[in-house]
């Protein structure tokens, strides 16, 4: 608590320096120092955690750099690069991760839109249901994954047993579908709850308004709430899939990634802790960084997703 | 909405709809609850309802240092990234939400990449940082990448709830003859109070949740986390698969969960959602 009476002082200046003048006024200057002191931890625990490893493994990713030949750390300039994008399990992993992504995110997105509705629209219960639609949201996502894991093992989970005592696990194809499931179930509580707040955005008159002009339900969503409803959904959207797309811990629990289920992170972790290749997992790296720089260029520039938050600046 | 007067079928067909969201939402938690309730004889039975009860698998686990160390270390790593989180937050979130200097967007656009950063893109090279530092399988080693990460959440909530708080009474107290001191600890504070325990929430349950980092910047039970720790347990025995203990410790850690959910639902709903409906 103590460091934020230090901003009293701060606060009281802000109402005399509001207006803008084009030479600062000493409230004005004393306001952005005391600005960037606030933020100036923040920033340097951020920085110091992310920009600087990712320019460090930008540096890495160019050296050959073997944990187990210390001695024969060589630069390479970029053959790692080269290493990686002419290897088969790059894209594979690749083309997993991708397949993942758009499946999970689609389905994802439509029960998403559902739960929002019911927790929107309900009678009764919605306590109830926000609770119980929390806890898929709010569990440690590798407990749960071990739940789906016993219960598709033959012989001994319900969900095998209820398929003809089935090995989905065993086989790629079923065991990304697994994994899927396991992805959909603890994702679509928070695409419910942030479409849940756009939803509460569609003025309620203007659903009478269309009812009273005969719009069936369907044409109603369609025509008025989905498309008031489209920065949220995009915001979602975009955050779901960025997160999607670094999965690691269900399929590392499920599968371990065998039977050709290795998503792009899980290829980036076996690189460095099961082949103690830094260089290789550094590259690695920087390319999955670059294809979530990609994916949010595509979201912001292709479909106009307001990066969220950029208008807080406006204020 | 869509009548006035609820009719009986409107009730029936909402109960049914309400029944199966919340069936859907906790079947798979009450199947973790049931294995681990399980003999090892009964775990070979893939019924629902266990055939024979045991507390044995608790008994198990809590008996080791193998689980118990861990969930000390999730607690300890835990409270100790959201309570420096929260307070770095608030003074972040103080700044952007109440005073003019530039940077402003770069920051909440820098800390909005952070939260949607690929984590395996830092692993690596957190990994050789870590072990260049010695801090490597210790507490700091996790503390500090959960801070950074717990920032960029808090940054976000925060200023949306501190841009809600009237600040005025601010004023208002002082022009009655408040100190600063008191107008902040008398009237800020208590409006600023909910927004924190929110975020708070929010950033333990992804400390309690995170594993990447957890299992690549440990080694021992030293900083092992709990989550991290039933990964290891099940390679623990080399005659059968501990399906039991695990699921006994993924019921335990899921338990504070439970917890926050059910006592702190409406705070967390409001904190998922603060951030995202402005953006």
């Amino acid at each position: 608590m103590s460091t934020t009476t230090e901003t009293v002082p701060g606060g009281a200046t802000t109402q005399v320096t509001r207006r803008r003048r084009a030479p600062l006024s000493e409230g004005a200057k004393a306001e952005r120092r005391l600005g960037f002191l606030l933020i100036a931890p923040a920033v340097v625990v951020m920085v110091a955690v992310t920009a600087y490893p990712v320019g460090y493994a930008i540096w890495l990713s160019l050296q050959r750099y073997n944990l187990e030949l210390p001695n024969a750390v060589k630069f390479v300039g970029f053959s790692n690069y080269g290493a990686v994008l002419s290897s088969p399990y790059w894209w594979q992993a690749l083309w997993i991760t991708v397949l993942i992504t758009i499946v999970s995110v689609s389905i994802t997105l439509v029960l998403g839109m559902l739960l929002a509705l019911v927790m929107h629209r309900t009678l009764f219960g919605r306590g109830t249901i926000r609770t119980s639609a929390l806890i898929p949201y709010g569990i440690v996502t590798v407990a749960a994954a071990y739940g789906w894991q016993y219960a598709w093992t033959p012989g001994q989970g319900y969900l095998s047993a209820l398929f003809n005592n089935s090995a989905p696990l065993t086989s790629q194809y079923k065991a990304i579908a697994v994994i899927i499931l396991a992805e959909i179930w603890k994702t679509t509580p928070f695409m419910g709850l942030l479409l849940l707040a756009g939803l509460s955005l569609v003025p309620e008159d203007l659903q009478k308004a269309a009812m009273v002009d005969g719009a069936t339900a369907w044409q109603r969503f369609f025509r008025i709430t989905v498309p008031l409803m489209k920065p949220a959904i995009l915001v979602a959207v975009l955050f779901r899939t960025l997160d999607s797309f670094r999965i690691f811990d269900n399929i590392f629990i499920l599968t371990g990634g065998n039977n050709g289920t290795e998503s792009v992170s899980i290829l980036g972790w076996d690189n460095l802790f099961n082949a103690l290749n830094l260089g290789i997992g550094s590259t690695i790296s920087i390319l999955i960084f670059i294809c979530v720089v990609i994916i949010a260029a595509v979201f912001i520039k292709g479909f106009g997703t307001a990066a969220p938050g950029t208008d807080i600046g406006k204020r | 909405m869509a009548a006035v007067t609820t009719t009986p079928r409107q009730k029936v067909s909402w109960g049914t709809i309400n029944t199966v969201v919340v069936a859907l939402a906790l079947i798979p938690v009450l199947w973790m609850v049931s294995l681990s309730f399980k003999t090892p004889g009964a775990i070979l039975d893939p019924s629902f309802i266990p055939a024979s009860w045991t507390w044995g698998n608790y008994t198990q686990i809590l008996s080791t240092s193998t689980f118990i160390r861990p969930l000390i270390n999730s607690i300890g790593i835990g409270l100790i990234a959201t309570f420096i989180s929260v307070v770095l937050a608030s003074m972040a979130a103080y700044a952007v939400a109440r005073l003019r200097f530039p940077g402003k967007a770069l920051l909440i656009g820098m800390a909005l990449l952070i939260a949607m950063f690929p984590i395996i893109a830092l692993v690596t090279p957190l990994f050789a940082i870590e072990r260049a530092l010695g801090l490597f399988n210790t507490w700091p080693g996790l503390i500090i990448p959960y801070v950074a990460f717990g920032l960029p959440l808090g940054i976000y909530t925060l200023s949306a709830f501190f841009r809600e708080i009237p600040w005025e009474l601010e004023k208002a107290a002082k022009v009655d003859g408040a100190t600063p001191f008191q107008a902040f600890v008398k009237v800020i504070a208590p409006l600023a109070a909910p927004g924190m325990v929110t975020t708070a929430i929010l950033v333990f349950l992804a400390c309690w949740n995170e594993f990447l980092m957890a299992i690549s910047f440990t080694s021992t039970i030293a900083a092992r986390t709990a989550p991290a720790s039933l990964a290891y347990l099940s390679g623990s025995s080399q005659f059968t698969v501990p399906t039991g203990p695990i699921a006994a410790a993924a019921v335990v850690i899921t338990i504070p969960i439970i917890i926050f959910v059910v006592f702190f639902q409406r705070r967390i709903v409001a904190g998922l959602t603060s951030g995202a409906v402005k953006g």
